[in-house]
């Protein structure tokens, strides 16, 4: 299939393509966290690593099969997500932040120093896996599990935890449990974005995992519109293509796209598609059953 | 119905509820009143389970809840309308509703209190679209109320639902909770608009830094010299 595609697109493209599909992903596991439940998670990028190194280590050492060694990945992920999920509960705001950055500093410095993952040479010669099919197959599973996770109701219940806490509570929904379900899932998606980038890219170090990727990830979902599935994907979208496209201004680059960040942020302060959810849409464009 | 006995309540190391016993009847308007920082709020976020009390208990319909998770809290009856509203502002009014209703699973029955909330308050249904947060002060308050009705509560704890309303609106959302009342709610209801209040109320106790000082029938409040001097401006 993609030697198929390669011979009609350009493999540049393909790739840009691969690695929109991977950031989807990841994007989307960020929102469930912090877009819809609105839980602030500036560590996404922990989650990533976890599932990259694990799926890595599987397939390399221990001879796993693909698809087995990704969800392997996800599981220790997520795994990490609920332990994370736990104790963070009580922290709101700017103090969760900080420990999701902490923990993924965590994670990076076990990585670096992780005799079996290469310390800070890093993992080379995962075998190239990841497909154009994979990753886009795998993008419409997670899309349409987000979309129907969303529009039922405990999505509405994460909303209602973004949006007043103490109010969900008093209205019977257990805040802790959805608030660790968010983080669950949100980080198997993490991990399974991580396996992906892994397979797909033969080489993976600490660096790639740092604060700036979280930051990457998190710009995606809030300037796509936190909580909207259709924003986030444009998020991802946008903020991988951005960065090729700068190539032009060449060692300028990070500049302009702090700048259009910030402009875009100006005009949109609620995200490039604020708060369309799927099921809005659906209403919108006369889908599915009225309500 | 629900009975307070001896609650004590911390914040941190503020003493926040003092051996606070009080009782509320069935069928009943009950109301506590007392000025700002005396403790209502404090004493509705323990009986709905958001805060625990350090000693004494809480017994609804000869349950003790004192130590009840909040959610099991609705699902035995109570349910809240916040203070300041607190609406889910980028939901529809809809979709506050039906978070109202989380723990029910009765898809007819919900439908059917959405419509009666709605008779009650056609103004919401008119809006029911729209997003929460795009709403009037009273409107949103109306809401709140829906939204607790939803949980089809036997008794209902209402922190100064007049907190922040115009006269005219504050009129109106008390002559609503009367009816609620009538239809057969109990409710527990804090407010400092102490005039409003007592003139509902079948029951009220006054409560200051934490300790019930005076209780009574409403009536006798009203004429008590010490409350009107404290709290009716006179």
């Amino acid at each position: 299939m993609d030697a198929v595609l390669s011979q009609y697109i350009d493999p540049y493209f393909l790739r840009i393509i691969l690695i929109i599909g991977i950031n989807i992903i990841l994007a989307l596991g960020l929102n469930l966290i912090t877009g819809v439940t609105g839980q602030l998670s500036m560590g996404h990028a922990g989650f990533m690593s976890l599932g990259a190194y694990t799926s890595a280590i599987l397939t390399m050492n221990y001879g796993v099969a693909f698809p087995t060694a990704l969800l392997g990945g996800s599981l220790v992920a997520a795994l990490f997500g609920f332990f994370i999920g736990l104790p963070t509960l009580r922290l709101q705001g700017d103090y969760l932040a900080m420990v999701t950055i902490g923990f993924a500093e965590i994670i990076r410095v076990f990585f670096l120093n992780f005799e079996p993952g290469g310390k800070a040479v890093g993992l080379s010669g995962i075998p190239q896996e990841t497909t154009f099919l994979t990753v886009w197959g795998l993008v419409a599973v997670a899309v349409f599990l987000n979309a129907r996770l969303l529009s039922s109701r405990t999505g509405r219940a994460f909303y209602a935890i973004r949006e007043d806490e103490i109010a969900a509570e008093s209205c019977g929904v257990n805040t802790t449990r959805l608030k660790v379900t968010a983080f669950v899932l949100g980080s198997f998606l993490g991990g399974l974005g991580g396996g992906l980038y892994a397979h797909y890219m033969f080489y993976i170090d600490p660096q790639v995992f740092n604060f700036t990727k979280s930051i990457e990830l998190l710009n995606m979902v809030v300037l796509g519109g936190m909580g909207s599935i259709p924003g986030t994907i444009l998020g991802a979208v946008l903020l991988t293509i951005l960065p090729e496209l700068l190539r032009v201004v060449a060692e300028y680059r990070l500049m302009f796209y702090g700048a259009l960040l910030v402009i875009l942020m100006i005009f949109r302060p609620n995200g490039l598609l604020g708060d369309v959810r799927i099921y809005d849409l659906k209403k919108r464009w006369g889908l599915g059953k009225n309500k | 119905m629900l009975q307070i006995n001896e609650i004590e309540v911390y914040y941190g190391a503020i003493h926040a509820l003092k051996k606070m016993s009080f009782e509320v009847e069935q069928g009943n308007i009950v109301t506590l009143i007392g000025a700002n920082g005396a403790g209502k709020t404090t004493t509705l976020k323990t009986i709905s389970g958001l805060l625990r009390p350090k000693n004494g208990s809480i017994i609804f319909n000869n349950q003790d809840i004192t130590k009840t998770a909040p959610e099991k809290i609705v699902d035995l009856g109570i349910s809240q309308v916040p203070e300041g509203r607190r609406v889910f502002s980028t939901m529809s009014v809809m979709e506050n509703l039906e978070m109202g209703a989380y723990l029910r699973r009765d898809k007819k029955g919900i439908a059917d209190d959405i419509e009666n909330v709605f008779t009650r308050f056609p103004r919401l249904k008119e809006r029911q679209k729209q997003m929460a947060g795009t709403l009037s002060g009273g409107e949103q308050q109306m809401l709140a109320i829906g939204r607790a009705l939803m949980a089809r509560p036997t008794l209902m704890l209402m922190d100064e639902p007049s907190m922040g309303l115009a006269p005219l609106l504050v009129k109106e959302i008390f002559s609503i909770i009367k009816e609620i009342n009538e239809r057969g709610t109990t409710i527990l209801l804090v407010e400092q608009n102490a005039h409003m209040a007592l003139s509902i109320a079948h029951q009220a106790y006054v409560i200051e830094t934490g300790e019930i000082v005076l209780s009574g029938t409403a009536q006798e409040l009203l004429n008590s010299d010490e409350v009107k001097k404290a709290y009716l401006g006179g």
